[in-house]
C-alpha cells in the first residue's frame, strides 16, 4: 500500500504511513523513562563487569578480586573455625562426660538434632520413632544392641552386619524352615508359643508343641521366656515391640527365612564428634540407659 | 481522521471477501484445534503431577506415571504441543495477512507442517512415557525425533520466509519479525543443542557430543532461548498482530518496536549462564549471564508498553471485550515475569531462589499468565474468524474463563513464592550454635499446604481451559451465527458484532 502519513486524533500524534492488513503504527517516539533505565542497567552492567571476573582468561578477577571458588571455601571455613573449639572438646570427650556437661551436652543436642535428620532420620524417622520392616525406634527402652551411650555410640561407629566394618555388630539367626532345621508344622508350632509369650496365642495345643522346640532352638539366643540378649542382639519377644510385625504370619516369616538388617557404619563417614553427639542425642530421645 | 474503528472494519470487510480464495486457511483451522487440543492435554498433565507433588501415592508405583516421566509430558505438552501449535497456527496466518501474499507452499505445504509436528509431538510424548529420554530439560527427545523435527522445521522456515518474500506490501510487519527470530534462532538453538551420537540406528538412546559444563552451558544456552525465542519472541509476534486488531487501534511506537525487538534478540542469546550460578561454570561466564539478564530488563518492557499502549483511546473495550482482556492482562504477566527473571539472575538473589519452588512459580507466571493468556486471546479473535461467524457463541463463557483461569494462576504463583522462599531460607538457616535448622524432609513436610494449593490453582485453570474449548466448539458449529463468507454479508459485520457483544 503507498505511504500515506495520518494523523491519529486520539494521541494526536502521526502515523508511520505503513498499513499492514488494516494495522497501522504510531510515529511516537521512545518513552524517555524506558530510554533512561535502559542506559542504567547497561551502565550497572559495565560497572558489575569491572567489579567481578567477567573475562575468560584463567585467574582474571575484577576489581574485587572476587571468586566464587574461593569465597565458598572461606565461608566454610570461617563456619568451621567457629565450631571448632567445642567440636575438638567433644572429640577428646566421651559421651558419658559430655551428657554430665551441661555445656557440651547442649551443644551436643543440638548439633546431634542437626546430624541426625540429615544422616539417620531417612530410616529411624525424623523423631527417631523408627519404622515398620526392620527400622527400630530409638525413642523407646526396647534396645536390641545395648542402650547406654557407650553401646549406642558402638552401634554408630560400626553399624550392624555391615560387611566392611570388623568390629561391627554381628550375629545372624538360622533360616529355620529354609534350611531345613524345623518343618512347616515346627515353626507354625514355636510361632505360637513365641506368640504366647506376650500372651497372644490362639492355639494353645500348638503353642504347648512349639515349647519344646523353642527351648532346644531358641532359647539359647532369646532366652528362656523370650527376654532376649544384647550381647547377640537377639530381640525381647516378650513384650509388644516388634522389628518386622508382630502377627502370626510375619512371625512365621521370620522364623522361616530370618531377617538380619544392617546398618552403616559411620566410622570414618563422619567426624568422631559428630559420633559423640549423635549418641548423646539418640540416648536423650527418651529410652537411653 | 480517525486511525481504526469502522473505517478498519470496511477495510477489513474488502480483504475478507478475498481470503477464502486468496489464503491458505485449513490448516490454520487445525492448528487451532490442536493448540486446544494440547492445551487441555497439557494442564491435565500439570494437575497430576502437581497432585503427585502433593500425594506420592499417586505415582502409582508404575513405571509409565511416575513423576520423572510425566513431567516431560506437561512441560512439552504446554510448551511445544499448546505453545508451538498457536504459534505455527497465528504466525501462518498472520503472515499471509500482513504481506498479503498466500502461504508458500500452499496447502499442501500447511498441512505437511500441521501433522509433521503433531507426529513430533506424539512421538517425543511417547517416548517419555517409556522412559526414552536424553535427559535435558526442555529437550527430552531422542535424536531421532530431532532429526524429523528439524525436517518440519526447516519446512516452516522455508514456507514462512518464502511467504515474506512474495509478499505485496512494501514492508515487513513487526509480528513477522519476531515470529521469523523465533523460527530461526529456534533452529539453530535445536541443533546446536542436540548434536548427539547414536548408539546404533537401530537404538533409541544417544550420547550427547559435549560433556560435563560444556555440555550443561549448551544446554541452558538452549533452556533460557527456549524461554526468549520459543515463549517470548514468538508470542510478542501474536501480540503484534491481534492485540491491534482487538483493540483496532494502531501500534503504539513504531520506534519502540524496532529498538526493542533488536535490544532484546541481540541481549537474549547471552544470558543463558544464569541457570548455573554457583556451580563448575567458570566466573566470569557467570558474571556474563547476570549482566545480559540485567540488561534484558527494558528490551522485554518495549514489548509491554508498546501492547498495553496501543490500548490508548480504546481502554474501554477492556469492559466489554473478555478476549481483548485476555491479551491485555498478559502483557501485564509479561511485564512482571521478566521483570522478576532479571532480578532471580542477579548472583545474590539466585543464592536463594535458586532450586527452589520459586523459579517454578517464575516460570508458570510466565507460562499461563503471558503465554496462555495471549494465545487464548488469539484464539477467541482467530475461531470466528476462522470459521467465518459473527462473533463468539458466548461473551459470559468468556468471562468466567478469564475470571477462573485468572485466581487459578494468583493461587499457582503466590503458593509457589511463599513454598520458594520459605523452602530457600529453611535451607539456609543455622541456629545459633552454628547447625543447620532443618533437614531436607522438614522443608518437604513445610511446602505440602502450598502445593496443594498449586494444585488446585492448576485445577482452575484447567477448568477455564475446558469451557473455552467448549464456547469455540459451539462458536464453529453455530448456525445461528451464521456464515459470513460472501462480500456483502462481511461488510455488514460491523454492526452485526455489536449486536454479538451487546448480548
Amino acid at each position: 500500500m503507498p505511504t500515506k502519513i495520518e494523523k491519529d486524533h486520539i494521541t494526536g500524534t502521526e502515523t508511520t504511513g505503513h498499513e499492514w492488513d488494516g494495522i497501522k503504527e504510531l510515529n511516537t517516539p521512545l518513552p524517555r523513562w524506558w530510554l533512561m533505565v535502559f542506559y542504567a542497567t547497561i551502565a550497572f552492567s559495565v560497572l558489575w563487569m569491572i567489579l567481578y571476573p567477567s573475562l575468560p582468561i584463567p585467574g582474571a578477577t575484577g576489581l574485587t578480586g572476587w571468586i566464587a571458588r574461593e569465597a565458598v571455601t572461606g565461608e566454610m571455613q570461617a563456619h568451621q573455625a567457629r565450631l571448632e573449639p567445642m567440636l575438638a572438646r567433644l572429640r577428646a570427650a566421651t559421651p558419658e562426660e559430655i551428657a554430665a556437661d551441661p555445656e557440651l551436652r547442649a551443644f551436643a543436642l543440638a548439633g546431634g538434632r542437626a546430624a541426625f535428620a540429615n544422616t539417620c532420620a531417612g530410616c529411624h524417622g525424623a523423631g527417631g520413632q523408627g519404622a515398620p520392616g526392620g527400622f527400630p525406634s530409638l525413642a523407646d527402652d526396647d534396645w536390641i544392641w545395648g542402650g547406654s551411650l557407650e553401646a549406642i555410640r558402638t552401634t554408630i561407629l560400626h553399624g550392624i552386619r555391615n560387611t566392611e566394618d570388623e568390629q561391627t555388630r554381628q550375629s545372624q539367626m538360622p533360616r529355620f524352615l529354609a534350611d531345613g532345621l524345623l518343618s512347616a508344622a515346627q515353626v507354625n508350632d514355636v510361632a505360637e508359643y513365641v506368640l504366647s509369650l506376650s500372651g497372644r496365642a490362639t492355639d494353645q495345643a500348638a503353642a504347648a508343641r512349639g515349647a519344646a522346640i523353642y527351648a532346644e532352638n531358641c532359647a539359647s539366643c532369646h532366652g528362656e521366656r523370650g527376654e532376649g540378649n544384647r550381647e547377640l542382639g537377639a530381640p525381647r519377644l516378650s513384650d509388644q515391640v516388634w522389628l518386622y510385625g508382630g502377627d502370626k504370619a510375619s512371625v512365621v516369616r521370620s522364623i522361616a527365612f530370618s531377617r538380619g538388617g544392617v546398618m552403616p557404619a559411620w566410622q570414618g563417614r563422619l567426624d568422631p564428634a559428630v559420633i559423640n553427639m549423635l549418641a548423646v542425642y539418640v540416648h536423650a530421645l527418651g529410652g537411653g540407659e | 481522521m480517525h486511525v481504526g474503528g469502522t473505517a478498519a472494519l470496511a477495510a477489513e470487510a474488502q480483504t475478507a471477501s478475498r481470503t477464502a480464495e486468496r489464503y491458505v486457511e485449513g490448516p490454520i483451522r487445525a492448528f487451532a484445534v490442536a493448540t486446544v487440543f494440547w492445551g487441555i492435554v497439557g494442564f491435565l498433565m500439570g494437575v497430576v503431577i502437581a497432585s503427585q507433588l502433593a500425594w506420592p501415592l499417586l505415582n502409582l508405583d508404575l513405571e509409565w506415571t511416575t513423576f520423572g516421566r510425566l513431567r516431560p509430558v506437561h512441560t512439552s505438552a504446554v510448551i511445544f504441543a499448546f505453545g508451538g501449535n498457536a504459534l505455527l497456527g497465528t504466525s501462518l496466518y498472520v503472515v499471509q495477512r500482513t504481506c498479503r501474499a498466500r502461504l508458500f507452499g500452499g496447502e499442501d505445504m500447511g498441512w505437511f507442517l500441521f501433522w509433521g509436528y503433531q507426529f513430533f509431538i506424539v512421538m517425543a510424548a511417547l517416548g517419555y512415557v517409556l522412559g526414552i529420554t536424553q535427559s535435558k530439560e526442555y529437550a527430552e527427545p531422542e535424536w531421532y525425533v530431532d532429526l524429523w523435527l528439524t525436517v518440519v522445521w526447516v519446512a516452516y522456515l522455508v514456507a514462512f520466509g518464502g511467504t515474506i518474500l512474495r509478499r505485496e506490501e512494501p514492508h515487513i510487519y513487526v509480528a513477522n519479525w519476531f515470529y521469523l527470530a523465533f523460527i530461526v534462532t529456534i533452529a539453530m538453538l535445536h541443533i546446536g543443542n542436540n548434536i548427539a551420537l547414536p548408539v546404533s540406528l537401530g537404538h533409541a538412546k544417544s550420547y550427547i557430543a559435549p560433556s560435563g559444563v560444556q555440555d550443561a552451558m549448551i544446554q541452558w544456552w538452549y533452556g533460557h532461548n527456549a524461554v526468549g525465542f520459543f515463549l517470548t519472541a514468538g508470542f510478542l509476534g501474536m501480540m503484534y498482530y491481534f492485540i491491534p486488531k482487538q483493540a483496532e487501534r494502531p501500534v503504539y511506537s513504531y520506534r519502540l518496536s524496532i529498538v526493542h525487538f533488536w535490544t532484546l534478540i541481540f541481549l537474549y542469546i547471552w544470558a543463558g549462564p544464569h541457570h548455573l550460578h554457583y556451580t563448575a561454570l567458570p566466573d566470569w561466564a557467570q558474571t556474563l549471564g547476570m549482566v545480559f539478564s540485567v540488561m534484558l530488563w527494558m528490551p522485554s518492557w518495549g514489548g509491554m508498553i508498546n501492547g498495553l499502549m496501543t490500548l490508548s483511546g480504546a481502554w474501554d473495550k477492556l469492559r466489554t471485550d473478555p478476549a481483548l482482556r485476555f491479551s491485555v492482562v498478559a502483557v501485564g504477566f509479561y511485564g512482571m515475569s521478566t521483570f522478576e527473571g532479571p532480578v532471580m539472575s542477579i548472583r545474590a538473589v539466585n543464592a536463594l531462589s535458586h532450586y527452589t519452588d520459586w523459579t517454578i512459580g517464575h516460570v508458570h507466571s510466565g507460562a499461563m499468565g503471558w503465554v496462555g493468556f495471549i494465545s487464548f486471546g488469539a484464539l477467541y479473535y482467530l475461531v470466528p474468524k476462522l470459521w467465518g461467524k459473527r462473533g463468539l457463541w458466548s461473551r459470559r463463557l468468556v468471562e468466567w474463563h478469564f475470571w477462573i483461569a485468572t485466581l487459578g494462576i494468583v493461587l499457582y504463583i503466590t503458593a509457589m513464592w511463599v513454598s520458594g522462599i520459605m523452602q530457600g531460607l529453611m535451607w539456609r538457616a543455622y541456629d545459633e550454635l552454628g547447625f543447620l535448622q532443618y533437614s531436607f524432609i522438614e522443608t518437604v513436610a513445610a511446602m505440602h499446604p502450598y502445593y496443594v494449593i498449586r494444585m488446585l490453582g492448576g485445577v482452575l485453570y484447567l477448568t477455564g481451559a475446558l469451557i473455552m474449548a467448549y464456547n469455540l466448539w459451539r462458536t464453529a458449529t453455530s448456525e445461528a451465527l451464521g456464515e459470513e463468507a460472501a462480500a456483502p454479508a462481511a461488510a455488514a459485520r460491523a454492526p452485526a458484532l455489536v449486536a454479538a457483544a451487546a448480548n
